[in-house]
């Protein structure tokens, strides 16, 4: 083989393309599609006594406007619950449209079908929707207070009930010498992708064929969810994700209503039809995460060992669960990071409110997990007077433990099983990056200047690669290009790049010559989604599989051709040869020969026809092989893989001003091995921008009417380029996994997980005053220092 | 986020465009449009009719004259910002300036569009009523010279009549022996400050003989104090303090989702006291030079 892809930092050969603004979105296909807009209700919770449509009727340029009476079958029932729970006593979904009653603002009323978007908007004004008001639930405290209901029949506002425990921990507790109690919150944010959602449909008469493209995560998914709502047999309907504008969690929820009207509309009007989602609408009828209240006792040794942790948490799911409890499910069992509390117990609610759904948003839950376990760390260390790094030490799972089984259930039903790691080195590699060692000098030399600093540190162990399983094809093409295709989504993660480095290496075939297709049904029918930080470990796993197949096959079938033994073939830039001599076939070749022919094309083909090729005595295709150069395989892992990391940041806070500056950032990760550390480091950078977005700048300002005022991104603060820390020191351990073929971890969340705890911890360290809440701004931090006396007077 | 139908109109004289807006008056005049297209996107504002002035001829200027600055209707915030003449004259025009927005809104928006657009989260109002500048209209009676300290009448409104185009803005000169500074603290670079300060000083010897302060993003209309008779000469910290207590009590910050009223309230004393005492030290550097 000449140069090893795997490892190589290869330049992603999808930005030339995306960055110059030649992707190809759903919104670029289809430019003659009809367009639909959806009326989105004004407020959070009433009953609808009467929807007026005629005045939209003869609006000149509409195709149709529909309310839930003109939904029929399955389209009028509520969307699916897509993972049940059997905690999840009383998960409630929405209905396409709504029907007799909203339940948060922006939940879709009617639907109109216009020439163009502006008409559709125009028309929706028109609408005449009576309303009778109820009261709203806004925000976790008002939900577990549960004065009113946002469903009638679901008592407390509580869909769910959850409880683990791995030892007795409250009696571990009690027998502690030290214990603490700890409230923890976080405020909720969202994925904010840059494309919003969208749709586009076309039903083909003739062929009673529909094809969809949707702007997903899950093109399956979506494919199995509009042929059970429509009626339709799978075998109908194509689901195609072109190029996405970012998902980070949003679009593995469906189906959307649009997802489902848009086909139906197609197949109604015989004519294509588009939905593109605006950003207003986005912000009211996407969906957001994060919001929990939590409630931490832990009694812990001398030297600050944990020997018992309770964890009660409260989780707002917001007005429906169409995604079950994974979120709170990864937060009560995330919590852990890389530590072996002595004994565990966990138990939240899953609480209902008049907002928009919750579901998972990178990192789905971890964030959370992490600022409460890494919290509790620092208030240990504080308790103690001793090192909070070292605190964390003495608390981890060591590298001889591994397999460490957590004793719980993960969010895929399967063992809490941490499969490698090495935390020590981590810690060690971390305190190197940022000097953690002699972090009081620097203090002290920033406080002659006048300056406040501090620094903060976060671990997190996250678990990735969920199943259950994700599927390849490979195609040797008899030009020797090779076409790849699985059936995962693609939405910026450079699955171009490094899944083709993968079959490069594998093969034996030129990085160039490799084309991967994602996320298209008609190309790989069986696939899950990308989510989970799944992609690269399931993904990449199956193509290295199905390469591996077809390799098997190619040198079958060029031993043959060569008169050699397969042992002493090797594959180099697509030309197979038998080691040290000239005999050699090109994998084009090989190609042609897998496939006999009675007719030929051109004149490579010549060779492939029946009076050149075969043993005539034999079937020209083996009862046990298939024509053509192909191979397929799955991966299907026994459990999830997981990945850890920790990351250490230097805070400024402006003694006059409480703004809050990044001095330093630092991360080090561990995601087994590395396919392209230029990809890992992407995903880390991504992710450590959203982390600095959700620990410094974003929430949703619901007010107690359920209005969101911040939807906009005037308002909703998402930090800039100039928010972020202009440099990541990124360094990389490779722990590699013994659960696939390539000891892969996932490393697409892992960059957002520990930023709202690391940041608590160092704007902590740097104002000696608690920080139990995040995000936190400049404001807030002013009014904290107002409420601790002691430092208010220091800071004149 | 369409906009609600509405007819457009591009004339190519002034006589045209006041015409088209003394005909409707539910017109709109669009310039650079960075305020007012995404309003008409989010249907926050329907005007039946937009009178798109960028065909005028004669507005795209930035012109130095002998007391100050002569900015064009149709002149872009990126081109003013630039133009080192502008930053000779008065300095404090491209200080505030580079926090208007971003780069991208700076090269389509008008500064005369923000000075009409009349926020008093935006930077220019607040410098030209601090400077004493004025705002040249035209209307169906001819034009006429709005002064600064007349211009803003209430949150986003302007003494503009509806009938009437803003033609051109006069920032004057920096006088002799005066320094200028400007700091303002936003959320995120480039957003609307929660507040900004700017300060105009003017010294003899190392004595404050004159001091002015104005204040964006904490009052409904951009605010201009008067600091001359709280400083009393000096930029110590008690007459710095003694500026920011006169500056409060004219002030009337309120608390939105990004800052409590305290907290503005706040900033704006911390800021009073640095661009003052910026000020001070370019007016000192000035007068030795």
């Amino acid at each position: 083989m000449t140069t090893k892809m795997m490892g190589a930092k290869v330049q992603r050969v999808e930005d030339d393309r995306l960055v110059r603004g030649t992707g190809r979105y759903v919104d670029d296909v289809a430019p003659d599609a009809l367009h639909a807009a959806v009326l989105r209700s004004p407020h959070a919770h009433a009953r609808i006594v009467s929807i007026d449509v005629d005045a939209v009727l003869d609006v000149e340029g509409v195709h149709a406007v529909w309310t839930h009476e003109d939904l029929e079958g399955a389209m009028a029932e509520p969307l699916p619950l897509l993972i049940p729970h059997p905690t999840l006593t009383h998960g409630r979904t929405q209905y396409a449209l709504a029907k007799d009653e909203v339940n948060h603002v922006g939940e879709a009323i009617a639907f109109v079908v216009a020439d163009d978007r502006y008409v559709a908007e125009d028309a929706l004004a028109r609408i005449v929707v009576e309303y009778e008001l109820l009261p709203a639930v806004v925000g976790i405290e008002a939900a577990r207070t549960a004065t009113h209901l946002v469903h009638d029949d679901v008592p407390g506002n509580v869909a769910a009930r959850m409880e683990q425990s791995n030892g007795d921990a409250a009696a571990a507790i009690a027998a502690a010498p030290h214990t603490l109690s700890l409230d923890l919150k976080i405020e909720r944010s969202a994925c904010m992708p840059m494309e919003g959602r969208g749709t586009v449909a076309r039903w083909d008469p003739d062929q009673n064929r529909l094809q969809v493209w949707t702007s997903t995560q899950t093109s399956t998914g979506v494919r199995a969810a509009v042929a059970a709502k429509l009626g339709l047999d799978l075998g109908q309907v194509d689901v195609i994700t072109p190029d996405v504008g970012g998902g980070f969690g949003v679009k593995i929820v469906h189906p959307w209503p649009e997802e489902l009207l848009v086909p139906l509309a197609a197949q109604r009007l015989g004519r294509a039809v588009k939905f593109t989602e605006d950003r207003r609408e986005h912000f009211i009828s996407s969906a957001h995460e994060r919001a929990q209240m939590h409630h931490v006792e832990v009694g812990f040794d001398d030297e600050g060992r944990v020997l018992g942790l309770d964890v009660r948490f409260w989780h707002d799911h917001g007005a429906y669960t169409p995604y079950g409890l994974i979120v709170p499910i990864i937060t009560s069992t995330q919590l852990l990071g890389p530590y072996k509390p002595g004994a565990y117990h966990v138990q939240f609610d899953s609480l209902y409110t008049n907002t928009v759904i919750v579901t998972p948003y990178r990192g789905a839950g971890r964030p959370q997990g992490c600022f409460v376990m890494e919290r509790t760390m620092d208030a240990i260390a504080a308790e103690l007077g001793k090192d909070r790094a070292d605190v964390r030490a003495v608390n981890f799972i060591q590298p001889d433990e591994f397999p460490y089984d957590q004793g719980l259930i993960f969010q895929d039903g399967r063992e809490l099983k941490y499969d490698s790691g090495d935390y020590p080195a981590m810690l060690a590699k971390i305190k190197e990056l940022v000097d953690w060692d002699h972090f009081e000098d620097f203090r002290a030399a920033k406080a002659a200047e006048g300056k406040r600093v501090g620094l903060g540190l976060a671990c997190y162990v996250e678990g990735t690669g969920v199943g259950p399983y994700e599927g390849a094809h490979v195609h040797i093409e008899t030009s020797g290009k090779v076409k790849v295709a699985t059936g995962l989504t693609s939405q910026g993660q450079g699955h171009q790049t490094a899944f083709a480095q993968i079959v490069a290496d594998e093969l034996g075939v030129r990085f160039e010559d490799v084309e991967i297709t994602t996320g298209d049904t008609r190309r790989m029918p069986y696939a899950v989604g990308t989510f989970a930080s799944r992609a690269a470990v399931m993904s990449g796993s199956a193509i290295h599989l199905a390469a591996k197949r077809t390799k098997e096959k190619a040198l079958r079938i060029a031993a043959d051709a060569l008169e050699a033994d397969v042992d002493d073939l090797e594959i180099v830039d697509g030309v197979v040869s038998v080691k040290g001599t000239d005999s050699s076939i090109p994998l084009g070749t090989v190609a042609v020969l897998s496939n006999p022919l009675r007719y030929a094309f051109d004149e490579a083909s010549k060779a492939a026809t029946q009076f050149n090729v075969g043993d005539p005595t034999k079937p020209p295709v083996a009862e046990d092989d298939e024509p053509g150069l192909e191979g397929k395989d799955f991966y299907s892992p026994p459990r999830s893989t997981f990945a850890s990391g920790m990351h250490a940041v230097i805070v400024e806070t402006d003694v006059e001003t409480a703004e809050i500056r990044i001095l330093k950032y630092a991360v080090v990760h561990d995601c087994g091995h590395l396919i392209n550390p230029m990809i890992v480091e992407g995903q880390i950078h991504g992710g450590v921008a959203q982390g600095v977005g959700g620990a410094l700048y974003e929430r949703m300002a619901y007010d107690e009417s359920g209005q969101l005022l911040n939807a906009s991104f005037m308002d909703f603060l998402m930090p800039y380029v100039t928010e972020v820390p202009a440099s990541i020191e990124i360094d990389h351990l490779e722990t590699p996994s013994p659960l696939n073929p390539l000891g892969i971890k996932g490393a697409g969340e892992a960059g957002v997980i520990p930023g709202s705890a690391a940041f608590a911890a160092a704007i902590e360290d740097a104002e000696r005053l608690p920080i139990t809440a995040m995000p936190i701004s400049p404001s807030e931090l002013f009014a904290l220092r107002a409420t601790h006396a002691p430092h208010a007077q220091e800071s004149k | 986020m369409k906009p609600a139908p509405f007819d457009y109109v591009r004339p190519g004289t002034l006589e045209e465009a006041l015409q088209a807006l003394a005909g409707h008056p539910e017109a709109k005049v669009l310039a650079g449009g960075q305020s007012l297209v995404p309003l008409l996107s989010m249907r926050l504002a329907a005007p039946a009719v937009l009178v798109d002035i960028n065909d005028l001829p004669d507005l795209d200027h930035v012109r130095v004259v002998a007391d100050g600055v002569r900015i064009g209707a149709l002149a872009r915030h990126a081109a003013v910002l630039r133009d080192p003449d502008v930053a000779r004259v008065q300095p404090l025009v491209p200080l505030a300036l580079a926090n208007v927005a971003h780069a991208t809104i700076r090269n389509r928006g008008t500064t005369v569009g923000s000075l009409v657009h009349a926020d008093a989260a935006a930077e220019m109002p607040m410098v030209l009523r601090l400077l004493e500048g004025s705002l040249d209209v035209a209307g169906p009676g001819g034009r006429r010279t709005i002064p600064a300290d007349e211009l803003y009448v209430g949150p986003l409104e302007s003494s503009l009549h509806h009938d009437e185009i803003a033609v051109e803005a006069f920032f004057p000169a920096l006088p002799g022996g005066s320094g200028v500074a400007f700091e303002e603290i936003a959320r995120r670079h480039g957003d609307y400050a929660m507040c900004g300060v700017a300060a105009v000083v003017a010294v003899e010897g190392d004595r404050v003989v004159k001091a002015s302060a104005g204040y964006l993003s904490v009052s409904d209309i951009p605010t201009v104090v008067d600091l001359t008779e709280a400083l009393d000469g000096s930029v110590d910290d008690t007459a710095l303090a003694a500026a920011a207590d006169v500056a409060l009590e004219q002030l009337d910050p309120e608390t939105d989702i990004h800052a409590t009223a305290d907290y503005r309230a706040h900033l704006a004393r911390v800021l009073t006291a640095r661009v003052v005492t910026a000020a001070y030290e370019n007016a000192r550097e000035e007068q030795q030079s």
